[in-house]
């Protein structure tokens, strides 16, 4: 028998704890993913579309001056004094009403002591956003002839969220189900999971990516609110803060459960081509709420629904918190039974991720995956 | 000293480990062998906590080990593989962090180390763009990089040229003189036997021997010897207790059944004629292992 012992770890070097291992894991996918030509280019695209879609909403509500509108007496007061508007006296609601059937003016402005803000906006078929953006406080309106009303503005911000969110954990989802699958085609991850817990890898994983999407998240709606800002449309942007405030906290915890699916899907397969196959349900999971969104996001019963199902909260809470047609719990409701989810998705994620990561070749079946 | 005691596996109801037990000891190389699904990359997946096993235990210097002291393993997985879109010095320097070393020591550490395996004008390139046999260096510095105590490399050798191959045998040995547990598999088995100290062979899950090379070497040694004389060795034939399994004119290769009756044959060889050769032949790994695994 040899002598030697092997010495027990020297003072040199302590062992990373969980959390330090987890950041590592973290900063790689943050710092590869930031290297990459095709991530910051397409990023630059996205920033480059969001910053003229602004601008162009934000000039063309603010190059309205001359919208025709009626406005009786006793509304004078709620009338903004700028140039957007091209007022016509009139003496009372039924002359209004007259204007606005004859095309002489595109709307109305008439008091009505029924209505919260005092006033309503009376219109053909469409409220002129213009005339919208331009007023304090959103008034309620009454639509003589409603067969088609879309609502301009609630529809730019239907297609925004739901397109943000598309984009965003579609890429994230992608990004992180990619890498999932390098390292098991690679057969780094033996190395890996040699060195860290298996669960510090995976959450580096989540939390690497997460801070990623929440940072594109985050310059968006920052380009929203100063584009808006700087266009001079401080009502809108004031009216759109607190959706955007919320969405931005239902978008982390919606993408973390998310991203803890799409890196089990992908543990699941070995090979970059086998991806679809695990990965093609949580897709329709995330283009779900986007087209949902655009096709029933006047229609309270559906979006009321899909701002309680933690896939399409995300999504639906901000768009009812929007249409104003959300009480003030709700979205803290709907956020309980999205972190619900969410902490239920790490355990089965985590689970399926540990039991299938060393498993080459074929597909792993996902109850063999949930068993272990 | 890592000892592993009773270790068992079961994948959905097929045993494929039992009750293996072996020592792997410090500043020693021993060699892992066994065929195919043997169970060996099995056994050290499970050594180094990658897998689970079901019962039995892994010690090291006899107390069990923690995943404080897997962080001073190194491994080298049968299934080579680093990131594609890694720098080779930044890969190395991601690995030595992920086993603890700071940034600035894990930087020091993984340039000399790369140096050293000659992929110093290497060391901005991506992983992808290297050879094949600088990609094998890479992968030898990523199981070396962190200076681990216990090394487990699984298939080193496996798809390297006769040179690399010393090369890689070269860094074994040193790493196991500075008091390095060195374990290895391959199914290379003149590579096994010239290197190693130490030898385990598995098969369908158990261990058929463990222990020293030379040891099991006596031990599974018959009384075979060699014979090249000048004269005809012919009357070999007719000498008690010999059994001659190779006759060519001078040369002969027989099995002796005691002691007393190779003195005997060696003597009336010398009597008959020069004897240019007269010695006992030892089962080669090859043997031994055909042997043990039957």
């Amino acid at each position: 028998m040899s002598t030697l012992t092997t010495p027990r770890t020297p003072a040199a070097i302590s062992a990373p704890g969980f959390a330090q291992s987890t950041w590592l894991v973290a900063e790689r996918e943050i710092g590869s993913k930031l290297r990459s030509k095709s991530f910051l280019i397409s990023f630059a695209i996205m920033f480059a579309i969001a910053l003229a879609a602004v601008l162009w909403a934000g000039f063309a509500a603010g190059d309205a001056s001359g919208t025709p509108v009626a406005v009786t007496a006793d509304a004078q007061q709620y009338v903004p004094e700028d140039d957007a508007l091209e007022v016509t006296d009139v003496a009372d609601r039924a002359a209004a009403e007259a204007l606005v059937e004859e095309g002489e003016v595109e709307a109305a402005i008439v008091a009505d002591a029924s209505s919260p803000t005092g006033f309503t906006v009376i219109a053909e078929n469409e409220v002129p956003s213009s005339l919208l953006l331009g007023l304090a406080q959103l008034p309620s309106v009454e639509l003589l002839s409603p067969e088609d009303a879309p609502n301009v503005l609630g529809y730019v911000a239907a297609i925004g969220f739901g397109i943000i969110f598309l984009f965003s954990a579609q890429a994230f989802g992608a990004t992180i189900a990619q890498s999932v699958v390098e390292e098991k085609q690679t057969r780094v991850v033996e190395l890996l999971i040699s060195a860290i817990p298996v669960r510090a890898l995976l959450a580096g994983k989540v939390i690497g990516n997460t801070v990623l999407a929440m940072g594109q998240l985050l310059i968006l709606a920052a380009i929203a609110v100063v584009g808006l800002t700087v266009t001079g449309q401080t009502e809108l942007a004031q009216g759109l803060g607190a959706p955007i405030a919320w969405f931005a906290v239902f978008f982390l915890f919606g993408f973390v459960l998310l991203a803890s699916l799409f890196a089990a899907a992908a543990a699941m397969v070995s090979r970059q081509e086998d991806i679809g196959s695990t990965t093609t349900p949580l897709m329709m999971l995330i283009m779900a709420p986007y087209f949902l969104v655009i096709f029933f996001w006047n229609t309270p019963v559906v979006l009321g629904v899909m701002s309680y199902v933690p896939f399409s909260a995300p999504v639906g809470m901000p768009m009812r918190l929007f249409l104003g047609d959300a009480q003030w719990w709700e979205p803290l409701l709907s956020l309980v039974v999205l972190l619900a989810t969410c902490v239920a998705a790490i355990v089965a994620g985590a689970r399926i991720y540990e039991n299938s990561l060393l498993r080459m070749g074929a597909r792993v079946k996902l109850a063999e995956a949930l068993k272990g | 000293m890592l000892q592993l005691q009773g270790i068992t596996k079961t994948y959905g109801g097929r045993r494929v480990l039992d009750d293996v037990s072996f020592d792997v000891r410090a500043g020693r190389l021993t060699g892992f062998v066994g065929g195919n699904g043997a169970g060996k990359t099995t056994t050290m997946r499970i050594v180094l906590g990658v897998l689970a096993k079901d019962a039995g235990a892994v010690t090291l210097d006899g107390a069990p080990v923690t995943a404080a002291d897997r962080r001073r393993f190194g491994y080298m997985p049968e299934e080579r593989g680093l990131y594609p879109k890694m720098k080779v010095l930044e890969h190395i320097v991601y690995l030595a962090r992920l086993h603890g070393f700071s940034k600035a020591d894990a930087t020091a550490r993984a340039t000399a180390l790369l140096e050293d395996l000659g992929l110093g004008e290497r060391l901005q390139n991506n992983i992808e763009t290297l050879s094949l046999g600088n990609q094998q260096r890479a992968q030898i510095a990523a199981a070396l990089v962190h200076e681990p105590q216990v090394l487990i490399l699984d298939e080193p050798f496996s798809g390297l040229d006769p040179l690399a191959v010393d090369v890689v045998a070269g860094v074994l040995q040193q790493r196991a003189a500075q008091g390095t547990a060195v374990l290895f598999s391959s199914h290379q088995l003149d590579v096994v036997e010239r290197l190693c100290d130490d030898l385990v062979i598995i098969a369908g899950g158990t261990i058929r021997a463990a222990g020293a090379r030379d040891a099991l070497r006596a031990e599974h040694s018959t009384r075979r010897f060699e014979l090249i004389s000048a004269g005809d060795a012919g009357w070999l034939r007719d000498e008690a207790g010999v059994h001659v399994l190779e006759f060519d004119g001078g040369y002969a290769v027989f099995d002796a059944d005691t002691d007393e009756t190779a003195q005997r044959v060696l003597r009336r060889a010398v009597a008959q004629g020069d004897v240019a050769s007269f010695a006992p032949q030892h089962p080669t790994l090859a043997q031994i292992f055909k042997e043990v695994i039957q």
